[in-house]
């Protein structure tokens, strides 16, 4: 530990902490911008600086380390004042329409602003004006806004290990662009939208489809649409940070209850179609096992058909079939829980209610940006015949749509589901957290192999904000391999390392791989209410696993309207129904075409 | 990627090889694939990114981070103008705006028949000949803006 003064106030952190660490421990709040806790300090804006005691020197706390006997000083006349210069100079490159601005009250060059009493701005104006990228359709990039603080960057680059964006050129003309300057569209993007959650300022946002959604809510005579909508489970346990409650606030029925308000004719949750995945994938991955067994583990390995990948992330399908298109076929056949939950809606549901689904409208309400490109990602998105999902909101557009509609949410009385395609399984609810997929299914792969149930459901070997994470359970005899990694980053370790083995014909490491792009899986999505830190993260894992406690059924196939739809409707799991409306094929992406 | 529509010589290709597997090398590569083609077209970038594993944004980010490195192709007589302090306070300015004038043409670009482009450079080491412009290897020293007509006119037929 080493022992340091902060404004002469004495705390003790552990060696290589930074000053900024140090003021924290201290209770003192040192203004930041470019900082941000999920990423290493990139130190370009200068705002955090400090003084050592006996030198006039501006240091940088937030990658300046603490020493022993260090006195810092954090705030006095001439520190504050070149904090406030540089929020000036800030200030001169940017726009100033914060009105009409998506950041607008969630702004973090705002609040310094606001914090500082910036009243005039001392500097000459210039701001670039350089076009907007609207081309993936999930996110807008809006570099003439950009503070060059570098958090897309080095998210893109280090914690996702995408490398869509850098900075190009330098001084006066930097910019935040996609090599070549290509739109992101045509870039290595995979949508995950950790841009847009990191982002301090409206450079990079969700592409809002909130208006999409209010017309076809308010259309009227014949033009009357039945609007549908499915939320996710990362959605109910981080919607109420918007609304000013702490993270892991659970606000599932007061959800349900305003999306009724909003005009929803039915409301479903992604959590049932979620348990629809699990018997299709758990199926799926029985079936790959049981043949593994009379092959011979290697076989199966060199087959591809082990391990089995999960497939319920569209940023991490995007990837695959960008950068390891060579495992495609060891990834699930099985749509995401938003495409399952499309396609039974416009289905099944549409014939049991008596309306035609060319007049109704799906909407979802995701934690993610990536989900609006996953909609319409191939022809199998549209296997109702019509387009499964109309539109994918993420959290924040909601959060938006609630406040526009007068909603007063959080005294809203609590309200269920709609039948059938509402009811779910505490295996449904978990899926929102990263490892939660593979519980879930090995909760039901269990039954499937050995007809019975576990005695306890909870595997808590695969909870946590651990990067990748492994474990193996015994069913019936079988040692079963399993790993789960989240943060697109860390993926790679797990991947080649079943590449390797494939290629030297050795058995796989692992027999099923759960991958989700975000860190902490959806419920640190990119279209989450924004300031995701891992305290933030911890508290909405914490709220998912509450819930999962607390449901009546903690397996999928528990679920009795999981049994009922089968039993009107799909027929067997994995069956030719199934396949039609509930698989998906996936195929090379090539990158950088244009 | 367009990375297979272009061929690298096989010294340009084994220098690649060999100074992929090293530390720091992306610099030095982008040097002799601008050497090989003048300029560093975009298939060059992608097929260095190939090879070498470095992702594509990172050579662009270095690219447009060095003025030397140009990704378009430029024309057959590279005329340099000279934006060195004393060029500059010589009139340096004045000098690449009529040379853009004449050709209409911008930073980056060609004249149409693909003979002329004009870089703005740093000091050409002359600085007694202020201001100067350079045409592919010849110097123009103390050079006005009405002798500039006659002096790209010299290029036209070269």
């Amino acid at each position: 530990m080493v022992n340091v003064k902060v404004n002469g106030i004495p705390v003790q952190v552990a060696e290589g902490a930074t000053v900024l660490d140090a003021a924290k421990k201290a209770n003192v709040k040192i203004p930041t911008l470019c900082y941000n806790p999920d990423l290493s300090p990139w130190a370009s804006c200068g705002i955090c600086v400090v003084k050592v005691e006996g030198s006039n020197k501006l240091l940088r706390s937030c990658c300046t380390p603490v020493a022993e006997g260090m006195s810092i000083i954090t705030h006095d006349p001439d520190i504050v004042q070149t904090r406030k210069t540089v929020i000036e100079l800030i200030l001169s490159t940017h726009p100033d329409d914060c009105l009409a601005c998506p950041r607008n009250q969630s702004c973090e060059l705002q609040t310094l602003a606001q914090e500082f009493g910036i009243r005039e701005q001392p500097y000459k104006k210039m701001v670039r004006d350089i076009p907007v990228d609207t081309s993936t359709g999930s996110l807008v990039l809006n570099p003439s806004k950009c503070v060059r603080c570098g958090r897309c960057v080095n998210v893109c680059q280090q914690m996702q290990g995408v490398w869509a964006v850098e900075f190009l050129g330098r001084g006066e003309s930097i910019r935040i662009a996609p090599a070549a300057d290509v739109q992101l569209g045509d870039s290595p993007c995979i949508k995950c939208g950790q841009c847009s959650a990191h982002c301090p300022v409206g450079a990079i946002y969700e592409n809002d489809e909130t208006s999409l959604v209010w017309d076809a809510l308010t259309k009227e005579g014949a033009d009357a649409k039945t609007c549908v909508v499915q939320i996710a489970p990362a959605v109910r346990v981080a919607l109420a940070e918007d609304f000013g409650l702490p993270p892991g606030t659970d606000l599932t029925g007061k959800i349900y209850t305003a999306l009724r308000r909003l005009g929803f004719d039915a409301i479903f949750d992604t959590n049932f179609s979620a348990d629809l995945t699990i018997i299709e994938e758990g199926t799926e991955f029985v079936q790959r096992l049981t043949k593994a067994f009379q092959t011979g583990m290697s076989q199966a390995t060199i087959d591809r058909s082990l391990p089995l990948i999960t497939s319920c992330c569209p940023a991490w399908v995007d990837y695959m079939e960008k950068y390891y298109s060579d495992m495609i076929p060891n990834f699930s056949t099985a749509k995401s829980p938003q495409q399952m939950m499309g396609a039974m809606i416009k289905t099944y549901w549409a014939s049991k209610a008596n309306v035609d689904p060319a007049k109704i409208f799906s909407v979802s309400i995701m934690p993610c940006t990536a989900k609006k490109w996953e909609n319409k990602r191939n022809k199998d998105m549209y296997s109702s015949g019509h387009k499964d999902v109309d539109v994918t909101l993420t959290t924040r557009e909601l959060a938006r749509m609630i406040k526009q509609a007068g909603i007063d949410l959080l005294n809203l009385p609590e309200s269920e589901p709609d039948s059938p395609l509402g009811p779910y399984s505490g295996a449904g609810v978990i899926f929102g957290a990263t490892g939660g997929v593979m519980e879930a299914a090995l909760r039901t792969a269990y039954n499937l192999v050995t007809k019975e149930d576990l005695r306890d459901v909870n595997f808590t070997a695969v909870r946590g904000l651990s990067g990748i994470k492994e474990a193996v359970v015994h069913i019936n005899g079988i040692e079963l391999r399993v790993a789960v990694a989240h943060q697109m980053g860390n993926i790679a370790t797990v991947l080649d390392q079943v590449r390797k083995a494939r290629e030297e014909g050795r058995e796989t490491p692992w027999h099923f791989i759960e991958v989700m792009a975000c860190r902490g899986g959806c419920i640190g999505g990119g279209g989450q209410p924004y300031g995701a830190t891992d305290e933030v993260r911890k508290q909405r894992i914490r709220a998912i696993y509450d819930h999962d406690e607390h449901t009546e059924y903690r397996c999928s196939h528990h679920n009795p309207f999981i049994k009922q739809v089968y039993d009107e409707f799909l027929g067997e799991p994995n069956g030719h129904k199934a396949h039609e409306l509930l698989h998906t094929h996936y195929e090379e992406r090539p990158i950088y075409l244009k | 990627m367009v990375a297979a529509d272009i061929q690298f010589s096989d010294e340009l290709q084994a220098y690649i090889e060999e100074w992929s597997r090293k530390e720091g090398g992306l610099v030095m590569m982008l040097h002799r694939i601008q050497h090989e083609f003048g300029y560093i077209p975009r298939a060059a970038a992608e097929k260095l990114s190939l090879i070498s594993g470095i992702p594509l944004a990172k050579i662009y980010g270095v690219i447009t981070f060095y003025h030397f490195f140009k990704t378009t192709m430029p024309g057959k007589h590279r005329i340099a103008v000279c934006m060195g302090t004393a060029c500059y306070l010589k009139g340096g300015q004045d000098l690449l705006d009529e040379t853009r004038s004449i050709l209409s043409i911008g930073p980056d670009e060609v004249t149409d028949d693909g003979l002329f482009s004009v870089d703005e450079v740093r000091c050409l080491g002359c600085c007694g000949l202020a201001p100067v412009l350079m045409i592919g290897d010849e110097v123009f020293g103390k050079v006005t803006k009405d002798q500039l007509p006659e002096i790209i006119a010299k290029y036209r037929n070269k």
